[in-house]
């Protein structure tokens, strides 16, 4: 397995990039499951929704751009204009059954091109390295909440915060007596780092063990879809948690782009399916956000590839999504319109698709926005995405 | 065994190995290790760059997938050096140097083919240069094979290069970004998505030639961008040397020494490394032009560095310092590579080619530290030592009286190993 720089979760990751796949979960009092995907690398919007419709396509982008939808290895339909990867078979069939919202043209509040700093920003909700994440800060500003919950080896800085999180994952070890790492705890009792971390750690093994005793182990315990899985187990307890976070890497294709971006975009959509499948009825209470930390260069690098861009897509799914077309504006590939004359030109602002769900679904008070996303400006929560 | 000795073998050295002899004068003792030289004498056996390079090629011929397949072995000979220098090496300080280094100039097997070549890379790019100029080490890494495939230089084209004109290629500014952000200056300095493009060009046609008799790194005139460049301010003729001269400029700039010391500190004293301490250890590198000996010297005067030990122990450095604390017997020996997987820290995997974090927050999270507990309680059944007797060797003065109470409660000798190495004080360093 693997461990990313900013968290590993739970095992998964071989499968993602090489192994780097993770959840974390955090409990909130309401029956509405919000999961985030954090796609670390930068995924290319433009290939994953393609908008083939765009004149300026073709010239920019050359042999990255993959056939119209019907022709041999082409883009799956959208209606039109976009076509999605055809690696993304399962969330075409999310989209067309409505629970699947693509927004185009999608940045964050920053402008940095370096993964780990835009990484930190999209994290933090701001413009600057904070010690705790958005999603953190929201679950905190929720009425009446639970003790939390989580699931993961490591938890990532969108989660980290105040609201307590505790990860789960499957281990290989002989297991200790539990008596055993009772002392162990308490031996790290007083200890300001490790002391809070052990207990937690117990807790969650306690916790979490029996509602994940479900899983049929088939396959790797660690691939995407057993992670995916068991975010949703947990997340479709009555009693379980009701924010989730995976993690992926394996966007960054600088070379290649073509051949590498299948595997992950394979992983992303086994992942989807696999969540929406373990959610059960729950699904239709669920709303997912995919997200990167920007986009990529619309032209192809030297190398096959691109280099690191602004604006890319966002996905929004699930059953409480109003979903089945792009969102988004679309700010057109040509004529001048490229943003710096290299990358696509953001006309939506993550934040507000997050303020969105945050505000719309999970019912986080409108007024502790500010704190979620500090700095936000005239920046305002993105309305339509979820069903009526 | 004083403080200041307990100090030096587990803040400055990878913990101490079983009941080694301790250093009579500590500080000399590391100060020593930086000015006398490299005693590793490796198995000429090792593959060299050229080796791996000859191996993968014959790969790509064979046409085997990206696995490791041919490439496996040399891979794997070359973990199984390293990683046993770090399990008995006698000049501890130097070994942390090197890896260091190492992850500061992350190559990652995760891309670029690089299984054949991240061995050598490190024993030919870095080790060497852990106490010579910052420069020399720059220069030895950007033109390796490793690095230049593991981001992409290898095939980044000049568009305006005959090569670029003929086959309509471009740049790839991977290597020339996380050169600037992560390797010299980094993002404070100040510089623009043009200066990135700038330095892209620079390097353009610094690449790899497998087909030759020893493959290695190759300037490519035909894939090099023409023309005069501008870097921060500063202009490079084409060519070559407008690379070298560049990397130069780039090791030497104040930025980068800011940005070296910052590092440093922060991997060797804390994680929010005293402001005082990286104003000395920059002041060290400038007006030495980036003496990483006398820099690492400067670490060991530190006061700062003398404080009570409050980093936590990466995975690597946790498990290497309780293998050597066990100094289990060789029928009882574990793979060191085998459980950094799974405690988060695959050897030479990092995610990402800023490398592994330097942290407590990044490592400290519930079921990570829970599987540091589970492995320690299977190695801690491979050892007969006596818990005891191992926590005075390897804390001296260290160990907490409530640990040595849990010690002496234990029910077993197993239950006390693995309380001793996962108490709080086991795990900083």
């Amino acid at each position: 397995m693997q461990i990313s720089r900013r968290s590993a979760l739970l095992g998964l990751s071989s499968a993602w990039s090489v192994g780097r796949a993770s959840i974390a979960l955090a409990d909130a009092p309401t029956q509405k499951r919000l999961v985030v995907v954090i796609l670390r690398g930068a995924l290319d919007g433009l290939a994953a929704v393609t908008p083939y419709g765009d004149p300026a396509l073709a010239g920019l982008r050359g042999a990255l751009v993959l056939p119209e939808p019907g022709r041999p290895g082409g883009l799956l339909d959208m209606g039109g204009f976009f076509g999605l990867h055809p690696a993304l078979e399962g969330m075409h069939a999310l989209y067309a059954a409505g629970q699947l919202l693509p927004v185009h043209a999608v940045a964050g509040g920053y402008r940095s091109r370096s993964h780990f700093d835009a990484q930190d920003y999209m994290e933090s909700g701001a413009e600057q390295r904070l010690s705790s994440g958005w999603l953190n800060r929201a679950v905190e500003a929720m009425p009446g909440k639970r003790a939390a919950l989580s699931v993961g080896v490591t938890v990532p800085l969108v989660l980290r915060g105040a609201a307590g999180v505790g990860t789960y994952a499957p281990t290989g070890y002989q297991a200790l007596a539990p008596d055993l790492y009772a002392r162990v705890a308490d031996l790290a009792h007083d200890d300001a780092l490790l002391g809070p971390v052990l207990a937690e750690g117990l807790k969650d093994r306690g916790f979490s063990g029996g509602v994940l005793a479900g899983m049929t182990p088939s396959g790797d315990r660690n691939s995407v879809a057993n992670v995916a899985g068991a975010a949703g187990r947990l997340l479709a307890a009555a009693d379980g948690p009701r924010v989730a976070v995976l993690e992926g890497g394996g966007w960054d294709t600088h070379a290649g782009q073509l051949q590498r971006l299948v595997g992950p975009l394979k992983q992303l959509d086994i992942g989807m399916v696999a969540l929406k499948t373990a959610l059960g009825p729950a699904w239709e209470q669920t709303a997912v956000l995919v997200m990167t930390e920007f986009g990529r260069t619309v032209r192809v690098n030297g190398t096959g590839g691109t280099d690191h861009g602004t604006a890319g897509v966002a996905f929004v799914a699930g059953g409480a999504v109003a979903g089945g077309r792009v969102a988004g504006t679309w700010p057109g590939l040509g004529g001048g319109k490229l943003f710096e004359d290299r990358d696509l030109s953001p006309t939506t602002d993550l934040r507000s698709l997050a303020m969105g769900l945050l505000v719309g679904h999970l019912g986080v008070p409108a007024s502790a926005m500010p704190v979620v996303f500090p700095g936000l400006g005239g920046v305002t929560a993105e309305g339509g995405l979820l069903r009526a | 065994m004083d403080t200041v000795t307990a100090h030096a073998l587990i803040r400055f050295g990878l913990g101490r190995r079983g009941e080694q002899p301790l250093p009579t004068e500590p500080v000399a003792w590391l100060q020593n290790q930086v000015e006398a030289d490299d005693a590793v004498a490796w198995d000429p056996k090792l593959p060299t760059t050229a080796d791996g390079l000859t191996v993968l090629r014959e790969q790509y011929k064979l046409n085997l997938p990206q696995g490791p397949a041919l490439v496996d072995p040399l891979f794997r000979a070359d973990v199984a050096a390293q990683t046993a220098q770090l399990l008995t090496t006698d000049a501890p300080f130097r070994e942390r140097l090197v890896w260091f280094w190492a992850n500061h100039f992350t190559v990652s097997i995760r891309q670029g083919g690089t299984n054949a070549t991240i061995g050598p890379y490190i024993r030919e790019a870095i080790r060497p240069n852990v106490t010579g100029p910052f420069y020399a080490m720059l220069l030895a890494v950007m033109r390796h094979p490793a690095m230049l495939m593991y981001l992409d230089n290898n095939a980044s084209v000049g568009p305006n290069s005959v090569v670029g004109r003929a086959q309509k290629r471009g740049l790839n500014e991977n290597l020339a970004r996380e050169c600037m952000e992560l390797h010299t200056v980094g993002l404070g300095a100040g510089y623009s998505q043009t200066d990135v493009t700038a330095f892209a060009g620079i390097i353009s046609g610094w690449s790899v030639e497998l087909n030759r008799l020893f493959p290695g790194f190759q300037f490519r005139e035909g894939a090099h961008e023409p023309g005069m460049k501008t870097l921060m301010g500063r202009r490079f003729p084409p060519g070559e040397a407008g690379g070298i001269a560049a990397l130069e400029f780039l090791a030497h700039h104040p930025a980068t020494h800011r940005h070296l010391a910052t590092r440093l500190v922060r991997h060797f004293v804390g994680d929010e490394p005293p402001e005082g301490a990286v104003r000395t250890i920059e002041g060290v590198l400038r007006d030495t032009g980036g003496d990483l000996g006398a820099a690492s010297v400067a670490l060991l005067h530190l006061e700062a560095a003398w404080t009570p030990l409050t980093k936590l122990r990466s995975p690597l450095d946790y498990a290497v310092a309780t293998l050597r604390a066990l100094d289990l017997p060789a029928d009882k020996q574990v793979a060191l590579q085998g459980v950094l997987g799974s405690l988060g820290q695959p050897l030479w995997t990092a995610p990402l080619p800023n490398g592994w974090s330097d942290m407590a927050s990044e490592w400290a999270a519930p079921e990570a530290m829970m599987r540091r507990v589970d492995w320690t309680y299977s190695v801690a059944g491979r050892s007969e030592r006596d818990a005891m007797e191992v926590a005075e060797a390897s804390l001296g003065p260290l160990l907490r009286p409530r640990t040595r109470e849990a010690l002496r409660g234990a029910g077993s000798r197993r239950d006390a190993m693995t309380l001793l190495l996962t108490s709080p004080e086991f795990q900083r360093r």
